[in-house]
């Protein structure tokens, strides 16, 4: 059954610099989806185990394993696709060959597969998680929704465009079949690209530049997630001044709250605390000014004091909160 | 700062000012920091005095342009404005020039065409994931040969591709390397020209197996693509191994030091471990890791407790709403830093003899020279954890 959230969404793709927290806002973006009782699969591609890591499970199989319960009954389900398995099982289901992996595997066949042919890699894992997608048992859909972590921004683009990849080396023939099939699946409407950034120039342009590029090549663009936000934890009037505290309210401030005594060292100390908080502040609203000027959904998600299966709950009630339903 | 361990100093004017450092290689998982570390060094190096090339894989925008990188042109370039008597030149790699002008210097024109215009060429030299990482150390190795004949530089400073992992790089010249030296290749390129003949020559029934499965998953037209294209590369570079052999030396030669750049998360300090524990194994030269965008609980300042105390007191009273505030900030810096520090004690516990540097965040991105050298002078400051 569709799920609460993004209700017409059956592939949320999740795509982000580096060090954006890409694999935490994918697990939590699972975790709010599945949250009320639906199943969903969380998909890695890139051989990172940084789902594991994060669940605190062991390193993922080739096959599905469940790795956390949601609020009201939800579960998760990982899987790490590793493109050697995914060639084995692409001939497996597409030709019923199991005796010739061992052979193209000593030839080098299958390593040219997955680490050189350029597009067929992508294929395979795309293909892979398209065929989850479409996966039925008993006329009903096994997975609510699947949720894939994708390859950075830098590379999204081209990763799932496999047919244009694809094309370039052949027209015709069973890859460019399987291409198709997938193209159709990431082209629908039930899919969503969606882009994970923090407020920072770097994250912020590549997003925008991804945001254009997705677009141009017909690829359905999601929401945009702000992870890492820090709080404005200052008054208005303090993040804008050129001095945010005034040392003589900190001097005075201390007093009252019986620190003493408050060293001209302390309050310049803090000062400049002010001062470097009022800096990262402006700085975060104007790459948010960056994002709001194009139209794309947002969700916001804060810092949280270092990531743990804790803070992957706390991430997906704020998204609970906040996504489309 | 210390608690338990206490990592030996990473004195990084030292790496910068001694002769003998003439390869810089800056590495580490993506988002630690690693260009503006690589450029930041470069800078330091020069404005001390020495001959310096920063090759940058994909800097930020502004980054670039405070270099006077504003286009993509594959060639070092003088950076105005440093101080001093030393010199910078910076470029950015363009991947695909790269490897067409490693393609058109190896070969005759026609050959060089036939190659250029291949589709399986055309798509390993712009998209394939190795490609970049295979192409950088290409790039080194050319500026490392032109740096000798021409007596240009006497120090080089690579930044690293925004890796999968920090490790791709060491290892996508071998695996290019091995597969189109690989018998997959010989499958295909075999002792007559054309694909299927080269296949049907094929003895073994499990080989002869294969290749009717390659035949029918991929397609004769793209196998004879396939082998148009390897049988012309590897005449032109007489065995790719070779070169990714070459480049490999130049990684281990003494003149060589590998910095790992990390930031005190648990994610960049894992890759950063796999990445010095593949260091010493490999015997590749490690000079150290630097601990960049570190928060640091400020000199002179409240403990968590303290400032919590405090910040309460005012709130109860009700005065002072934004020193209360600011305390409340103060908390939150002393939580940070003390995660950090313990996080970045791990990696010290299990490598106790790997050199250490901290460099503390700032609160605004780096995007002119006078950033630049301020991330220079932290770098050659004496922190450590």
């Amino acid at each position: 059954m569709a799920c609460d959230l993004w209700p017409g969404i059956r592939l949320h793709v999740v795509t982000g610099k580096g060090g954006t927290g890409k694999t935490t806002v994918a697990s939590a973006l699972a975790l709010a989806l599945a949250t009320g009782g639906h199943r969903v699969l969380l998909v890695e591609v890139e051989g990172r185990q940084g789902i594991a890591q994060l669940f605190d499970v062991p390193p993922l199989p080739y096959t599905e394993t469940r790795v956390a319960v949601a609020p009201r009954h939800g579960e998760v389900i990982a899987q790490a696709i590793d493109p050697e398995e995914a060639v084995v099982d692409y001939l497996r289901m597409f030709y019923n060959i199991k005796r010739a992996s061992t052979a193209l595997r000593k030839m080098g066949a299958i390593d040219f597969a997955t680490t050189i042919a350029p597009g067929l890699r992508d294929v395979l894992v795309t293909g892979k998680t398209g065929e989850s997608v479409r996966r039925r048992e008993g006329g009903r859909y096994v997975w609510d929704t699947v949720v894939m972590d994708a390859p950075p921004t830098g590379r999204i683009t081209r990763f799932l465009n496999v047919n244009t990849e694809v094309g370039s080396l052949t027209r015709v023939g069973p890859i460019k079949n399987q291409a198709d099939s997938v193209m159709r699946v990431i082209r629908s409407p039930e899919t969503a690209v969606h882009l994970v950034t923090l407020l920072e120039e770097m994250p912020v342009q590549e997003t925008l530049d991804g945001i254009t590029e997705l677009r141009q090549a017909g690829l359905p663009v999601g929401s945009v997630f702000i992870n890492m936000q820090h709080p404005e934890e200052l008054p208005e009037e303090a993040l804008t001044a050129t001095e945010p505290v005034a040392p003589a309210e900190i001097h005075s401030g201390l007093l009252t709250a019986g620190v003493t005594p408050p060293t001209p060292e302390l309050v310049g100390a803090l000062a400049r605390e002010a001062a470097d908080h009022a800096v990262r502040v402006r700085l975060q609203r104007r790459e948010r000014e960056r994002l709001e000027a194009i139209d794309v959904p947002r969700i916001d998600l804060p810092l949280l004091d270092g990531v743990d299966l804790g803070g992957v709950y706390e991430l997906a009630e704020s998204i609970v909160q906040q996504g489309p339903r | 700062m210390t608690s338990g361990h206490r990592a030996p100093h990473l004195d990084v004017d030292e790496l910068l000012l001694s002769p003998s450092t003439r390869i810089i290689v800056c590495c580490g998982s993506g988002g630690v920091g690693k260009t503006t570390t690589a450029a930041a060094m470069g800078l330091r190096a020069a404005e001390l005095g020495r001959s310096v090339v920063v090759l940058t894989i994909d800097p930020a925008r502004r980054l670039a342009q405070s270099m006077g990188l504003t286009h993509l042109d594959n060639t070092p370039r003088s950076v105005p404005d440093t101080h001093g008597e030393g010199s910078l030149d910076a470029m950015m790699l363009d991947m695909k020039r790269t490897f067409d002008e490693l393609v058109e210097a190896h070969s005759d024109p026609q050959r060089a065409a036939q190659v250029l215009e291949n589709p399986f060429y055309q798509a390993l030299s712009s998209s394939f994931a190795g490609t970049q990482e295979y192409m950088a150390m290409e790039k080194l190795g050319q500026l490392r040969h032109q740096s000798d004949a021409e007596d240009l530089w006497d120090l080089i400073v690579v930044d690293t591709p925004p890796s999968r992992s920090a490790l791709d790089f060491l290892d996508a010249p071998n695996r290019l390397g091995s597969f189109l030296d690989g018998r997959f290749i010989r499958v295909l390129t075999g002792p007559a020209k054309g694909a299927s003949r080269g296949i049907g020559r094929l003895v073994g029934v499990g080989l002869g197996l294969a290749a009717s499965v390659l035949n029918r998953v991929l397609g004769t037209q793209l196998l004879s693509d396939l082998s148009t294209f390897v049988a012309a590369l590897d005449s032109i570079f007489g065995g790719f191994r070779q070169r990714a052999d070459e480049t490999y030396q130049i990684l281990q030669a003494p003149g060589t030091a590998f910095v790992v750049v990390a930031a005190p998360e648990p994610d960049a300090i894992r890759e950063a471990t796999y990445f010095v524990d593949r260091l010493t194994t490999e015997n590749m030269p490690l000079a150290g890791l630097v601990l960049n965008r570190v928060t640091l609980p400020p000199k002179h300042s409240l403990s968590l407790e303290e400032a919590l105390v405090a910040a309460e007191r005012l709130e109860a009273e009700g005065e002072h709403p934004t020193t209360s505030a600011l305390l409340r900030m103060h908390a939150d810096t002393m939580r940070t830093a003390s995660r950090q520090r313990h996080v970045a004690d791990r990696f010290t516990a299990a490598h106790p003899g790997v050199k250490q540097v901290v460099v503390p965040a700032l609160a605004d991105d780096v995007h002119d020279l006078t950033g630049l050298r301020e991330i220079g002078a932290l770098l050659a400051d004496h922190l450590t954890t």
